[in-house]
């Protein structure tokens, strides 16, 4: 508590109200949160709880899944994705993914997969742009170093820390607004996790970051916010328990749920 | 470690030991039996296939009886029904198939045209044929090409239908996620992504659909019948090597029946073949 002056949080997605449902089974119920602007967000919580859920929301992604149902409403720079005039697909250009597993398509090179995007999105491009666009997302993804001889490669042939971090650069490459990351690191040794934590820290410079993770350690080390979610038990709702600036959440929680679940006494 | 009274968990082994060797016992001698007979239909096809092959076999058209001729005219009839068929049948299996995997797998009409196509796919290809007879043959009065066309059509539609809708969904969920969340509509995820990754399987459904139609006689016997002559118009009745291998092996004329056993091995040559490049195409998938 240093500084007396707060800095200003300018708010990037502000979610109102929201509740989701699978089929009959009302999965996420009463969410409000507002998640700043070129800052990291963690969410954590015990597995079942939503959170993977709710961050499927903010672009969108449930949408694949059949029978999955959102009510209420999630703004991005004060528009609502869920408003009847909106694609879903011009929502997903703009707030982008990873997920858990790491998810190159198999069939190209490395080159291809961080152009995939703008391929996919039927954009044509010059081959000095594409050049420029591989070279700047692989840069920014921290992988340009170690790849830069082997673009025509297959992307499936990178370790696995390697194909996350081609993910990310993937992503970055359709120049989204905010990065959504599903437990990237759950499936990478400690090296490969410690590469994407300092690649979070750089990329909230330009992009609002919100990460799911079962690590909490992870959490505190990346995030500047962190909303725990919980669930009253099984078939119940999950629920906002508590949002507030991480140091917060870890070291002085208001919500003795929050400090049980820190301090490991659950979950 | 010097257990002198049998553990039971030890004996619990050794028999387990005598079971497994039982059930390879069963699987070796079950593979075996049908390796047998295929290697004899093999030995045999080729005999006598071989002893009917010669360069005439290739350029002149079917003889009358105890004359010298060949199968050039069922060979061009049989390729071009095929191909055509193939053309036909193909586009529309793998789109229907693309429907089931990709836009509606769980709704009513899903649930509806896999259990068609089941009955489709396990209909005598007889009743195919008779289907033909009476909607094309009966009502334009002429056997034809085009019906043959048809005929061999249907057949091919619920196979690859099956084959694609399958190979689609081996293709795991995280990829397609991950064009989506590009922000890719749904129809390039499909082209682009989901179906080629599938590539290799749904052109092997379709080679095998291919080999299978290639050795249909009874949907040609009531749609394209047969033709002496050479020819390349589909409104006449048209050639096959089924069907001619059908009536010369039938006949008492050993030209014939030579010429039928010369069939036979083109046949069995080029499905083998197809089931090579299908069984090639689907290992480089890795």
């Amino acid at each position: 508590m240093a500084s007396l002056t707060k800095s200003v949080e300018k708010s990037k997605i502000s979610v109102k109200d929201l509740n989701f449902y699978y089929g009959k089974f009302h999965a996420l119920k009463g969410i409000n949160l507002e998640i700043p602007e070129n800052k990291v967000t963690a969410f954590i919580g015990p597995s079942g709880c939503g959170k993977s859920t709710f961050l499927r929301t903010l672009n969108r992604m449930h949408e694949v899944i059949p029978g999955a149902r959102v009510e209420g409403k999630v703004m991005i720079d004060g528009t609502n994705l869920y408003a009847d005039d909106v694609d879903p697909v011009l929502v997903r250009r703009q707030v982008g993914m990873v997920f858990q597993r790491p998810n190159p398509f198999p069939t190209m090179s490395i080159k291809e997969n961080v152009l995939a995007g703008v391929r996919l999105n039927n954009g044509k491009m010059s081959k000095t742009d594409a050049d420029d666009l591989v070279e700047r997302s692989l840069m920014g993804a921290n992988l340009w170093n170690e790849v830069k001889d082997r673009l025509d490669k297959p992307g499936s042939g990178l370790s696995g820390g390697q194909q996350q971090r081609l993910c990310i650069a993937r992503a970055i490459a359709v120049e989204p607004d905010v990065l959504l990351m599903d437990e990237p690191c759950s499936a990478l040794d400690p090296i490969s996790t410690l590469a994407i934590e300092d690649l979070i820290e750089e990329l909230k410079a330009e992009f609002t970051i919100v990460i799911v993770t079962h690590n909490m350690q992870q959490a505190s080390r990346v995030s500047d916010k962190t909303a725990f979610f919980n669930i009253a038990g099984t078939g119940a709702p999950g629920k906002l328990i508590e949002f507030d600036a991480t140091t917060t959440i870890f070291e002085n929680p208001n919500v003795q749920a929050t400090e049980d679940y820190i301090s490991g006494r659950f979950g | 470690m010097s257990a002198v009274i049998l553990d039971p968990r030890e004996a619990k082994y050794a028999r387990r030991k005598i079971v497994n060797k039982v059930a390879v016992g069963l699987s070796l001698a079950a593979m075996a039996f049908g390796l047998f007979w295929l290697a004899w239909i093999l030995l045999e096809t080729i005999l006598m296939g071989v002893g009917g092959l010669a360069v005439a076999t290739f350029t002149q058209m079917t003889p009358p009886p105890n004359e010298v001729g060949g199968l050039a005219n069922a060979i061009y009839g049989s390729f071009l029904m095929v191909m055509l068929a193939t053309f036909l049948g193909a586009p529309i299996g793998i789109m229907a198939g693309i429907y089931l995997a990709e836009y509606n797998p769980h709704g009513w009409l899903a649930s509806i045209t896999r259990f068609v196509n089941d009955i489709l796919l396990s209909a005598p290809s007889i009743v195919l044929g008779l289907f033909v007879y009476a909607v094309v043959v009966a009502r334009f009065k002429s056997f034809s090409g085009w019906a043959g066309v048809l005929a061999l059509a249907l057949i091919v539609i619920p196979v690859v239908i099956r084959t694609t809708e399958n190979m689609l969904q081996l293709v795991p969920a995280g990829l397609r996620e991950a064009a989506y969340a590009l922000g890719a509509p749904k129809w390039k995820v499909i082209l682009s992504i989901t179906l080629k990754a599938a590539r290799a399987g749904v052109v092997t459904g379709i080679l095998l659909a291919v080999a299978r139609i290639a050795g249909e006689t009874a949907p040609l016997l009531f749609t394209a019948l047969s033709n002496q002559f050479w020819t390349s118009n589909l409104g006449e009745p048209m050639a096959s090597l089924p069907v001619t291998i059908f009536k010369f092996a039938m006949s008492p004329y050993e030209n014939w029946q030579h010429l039928a056993w010369a069939g036979v091995f083109l046949i069995t040559v080029a499905v083998l073949g197809l089931n090579i490049l299908a069984r090639v195409l689907t290992r480089q998938k890795h």
